[in-house]
């Protein structure tokens, strides 16, 4: 976009927003939407409080105990349904299943089978994460070039070093862009499942704040989470992006 | 062996659920009921009518957030991509909605809402929307250049460019955006019956969650990720029929 | 064809045979690929299979190569029969079979690394070969910097760096542009000379077969056959610039493709 012969930066326009936020707010044109500026003062005010440090804590905990567990079991699965015809026959139909399954459903179940503590939630934020993990790994693994893997077994590698050799790094930028997704999937799964099992972290503040009608902290805390949210993104989708100069010639 | 893929979906079907009825047996715990225990009460839903009962309630914010979403969602992404002002102001809203965890806002639009049909609509609006605008935007965007001049060099329209070049070429992309933004806007539906009050399915859920009975949990459970897979699925028909030729993979959110 | 009956029998068969192929059969499913394929590579030679595609040429050389094994019949290599990839052996990829994700002398090594060789030993025979295919100054650059044309030379030093005394290449030029094939080809007939190894070489192109070639093996398809075998020899002691324009060369790249046009669709 230009303007004037000037480059504007993609984001920029979140710029406008916020003032088109500030004006609603100071004309006081409904109650939910204080100004901006109120809100990132309270924010400030808010930042260094225990009860915004514990439910950043929690949520933190949680969400990565998720990820790492997707992480763990997912990549391993993918890349095994790669490899196996039978396994992949097998795994796919429910892989697929359970990526675009309504997985808020599953969640009272973990509520009665783990109880309504960390457990559930740091399940369900897994949950949400492993299935794309998987099938992205899986893709990774399976459109590796047939004359990598044979290049491996003509210059008689083991099929240990050519996993760690060749296959796991020829699969890295899908595995890579499945842990992005899955991460993703992971932040809104950590806030459903504060939502729906224990009114925990940054769900608890958000409950405490709708309840009391305290909307600039309401905004604040949201502000601060969709940061965060979106600088996750942003970081994996750098990250990504470094190694996909290869994706295109292998 | 020309079964095999059929063969095998069915071993994979009797591994799972035999599992599910095993642990169910031992059971691995008080609130597991067996596989068949649960089939038995998604049965008897069904013959009580009680299943349909819920589902007319639950498909009301669902078909009618979906379909916002939709017409919407595709309307703009068309825009957004066509458009490089709309683009500029747009997409940035879009793409932070879309990493962002979007539940957190529940509390606040049954504030402002109430707890009623609205409110649910909304939730699935939220929740579907993005990933339908992006992937359209993103899709209309990138029509490959030369079947655009192809389609200057034969004298077509602007409306001619829109309708038979850029949503054709476009459509693999919007459809994998449909589908999952639809599985997002189940994801919203089920949330807002679970979290701002208990109808229809999320009733269901709760109300036997309440007193105990678990295999009717679990049936009810069972029964919306079946109805989510079939909807999904009537829909890669649906652009199987529409689009022959679109090539599929997966795409990302 | 009496000209070629000619050229066939103008020298004998040299009797040091580095790989021979007896009665190869190779079938997927009811489809038959290769049938009877008996040939015998003389040592310190290159070799072309020759044929239009459908013709298994690289089915046979990935069978040589022990990446596939034979429905029935065998590979020996110095006499021994193949039973896998072995390092008497050395694959050229026609897409080049680069890791993206290493260097070049990464990748020029990654066989010797494959074999356990030390890595400042592998890495020193590497820079070796690199500077021998003419790509000095390149060793820290990535696949996705160079040309196709630089990449098919990595490819090329990691085959020659594992020292394998037969080089298999598989339609190795035919990913390049044009001139830059010219120059390959030149430059591996010095390297056909200059290296006592053996090359399989798969190629499609009539020209380059006869250019390049000790020997040819024509293949026809279904099922795949040998047609003859022919051996240029009149030219081979001209200088590289001049086979071109030999007679005895334009006339066995005329009378090949009269006798491959008919099964060409």
């Amino acid at each position: 976009m230009k303007l004037f012969g000037i480059n504007l930066p993609a984001m920029s326009s979140l710029i406008l927003w916020g003032l088109l936020w500030e004006v609603v707010g100071q004309a006081e044109l409904t109650f939910f939407v204080p100004p901006l500026s109120e809100v990132v003062r309270t924010l400030v005010t808010i930042i260094g409080t225990p009860s915004f440090l514990s439910a950043l804590g929690e949520t933190a905990y949680a969400f990565g105990m998720g990820v790492f567990f997707s992480i763990l079991i997912g990549v391993p699965t993918g890349i095994l349904m790669g490899r196996s015809r039978l396994l992949d026959e097998l795994l796919l139909p429910w892989v697929n299943v359970f990526l675009s399954a309504p997985l808020t459903a599953l969640v009272p179940v973990l509520m009665v089978l783990f109880g309504f503590g960390m457990k559930s939630i740091i399940i369900t934020t897994a949950l949400f994460a492993i299935w794309i993990i998987i099938l992205n790994a899986r893709t990774g693994v399976r459109q590796i070039n047939r004359s990598l893997v044979e290049m491996a077994r003509s210059f008689g590698a083991s099929p240990l070093e050519a996993f760690f050799k060749v296959y796991l790094w020829a699969a890295l930028p899908e595995i890579l862009g499945g842990i992005r997704i899955g991460i993703i999937r992971a932040v809104k799964g950590v806030i459903i499942g504060q939502l729906l099992i224990s009114i925990a972290g940054f769900g608890a503040l958000f409950e405490l704040y709708s309840t009391n009608f305290m909307m600039a902290h309401f905004w604040a805390v949201l502000l601060v989470l969709f940061a965060l949210a979106f600088s996750i993104s942003e970081f994996l989708a750098y990250l990504e992006r470094k190694v996909a100069y290869y994706a295109a010639v292998r | 062996m020309v079964y095999r893929p059929l063969f095998l979906k069915l071993l994979s079907a009797l591994i799972l659920f035999g599992a599910w009825e095993i642990a169910g047996r031992i059971p691995v715990s008080y609130a597991f009921p067996t596989f068949l225990d649960s089939v038995a009460a998604l049965w008897r839903m069904i013959i009580d009518g009680s299943l349909f009962v819920a589902y007319a309630e639950t498909l009301k914010p669902l078909v009618t957030g979906v379909a916002i979403s939709t017409v919407l969602g595709i309307a703009l992404g068309i825009w957004i991509g066509l458009s490089r002002v709309f683009d500029w102001l747009f997409s940035p809203i879009f793409v932070v909605m879309q990493s962002a965890p979007l539940a957190a806002l529940i509390p606040l639009l049954v504030m402002a809402y109430g707890i009623g049909l609205t409110s649910k609509v909304f939730v699935v609006c939220i929740m579907a929307m993005p990933v339908i605008v992006l992937n359209t935007a993103g899709a209309v965007r990138h029509t490959p250049e030369n079947i655009k001049a192809m389609c200057r060099s034969f004298m077509g329209t602007r409306i001619d460019m829109l309708f038979k070049i850029i949503i054709p070429a476009a459509s693999p992309l919007i459809f994998s955006g449909l589908r999952l933004g639809i599985s997002a806007g189940f994801i919203g539906a089920i949330l807002s019956e679970l979290k701002i009050t208990p109808t229809g399915v999320g009733d269901i859920i709760t109300f036997s969650r309440s007193i105990a009975d678990y295999p009717s949990m679990y049936a009810a459970i069972f029964s919306i990720i079946v109805l989510a897979v079939l909807f999904l699925n009537l829909l890669e028909r649906t652009e199987k029929h529409l689009f022959k030729g679109n090539d599929r993979g997966y795409v990302s959110d | 064809m009496s000209q070629i009956e000619a050229f066939k029998h103008a020298q004998p068969v040299p009797d040091d045979i580095a790989v021979s192929t007896r009665n190869i059969c190779k079938t997927y499913g009811s489809v038959e690929a290769l049938k009877d394929m008996t040939l015998e590579f003389p040592r310190g030679q290159l070799t072309s299979l020759l044929g239009p595609s459908g013709c298994g040429k690289t089915t046979l050389l990935k069978i040589i190569a022990g990446l596939l094994p034979p429905t029935s019949g065998e590979v020996t290599v110095n006499g021994k029969p193949v039973t896998g990839p072995g390092p008497d052996r050395a694959f050229v990829f026609q897409d080049f079979a680069l890791l993206p994700w290493a260097s070049v002398l990464r990748n020029v090594a990654f066989g010797l690394e494959l074999r356990g060789v030390a890595r400042s030993e592998r890495e020193d025979i590497a820079a070796r070969y690199i500077r021998e295919v003419g790509l000095g100054g390149f060793e820290q650059a990535y696949p996705h910097e160079l040309s196709g044309g630089m990449r098919q030379r990595v490819g090329l030093a990691r085959a020659l760096s594992v020292d394998a005394q037969v080089l298999l290449m598989d339609e190795p030029f035919s990913a390049v542009d044009e001139q830059t094939r010219r120059k390959f080809q030149e430059d591996l007939l010095s390297l056909v000379q200059n290296e006592n190894k053996t090359f399989i070489f798969v190629t499609h192109s009539i020209e380059e077969a006869v250019y390049v070639s000790d020997q040819i093996a024509i293949l026809l398809p279904r099922p795949s056959r040998v047609s003859e075998i022919i051996r240029p020899t009149g030219f081979r002691q001209k200088s590289a610039d001049s086979i071109r324009r030999d007679p005895e060369y334009l006339d066995i790249v005329d009378d090949i493709w009269a006798s491959l046009r008919s099964y060409v669709e």
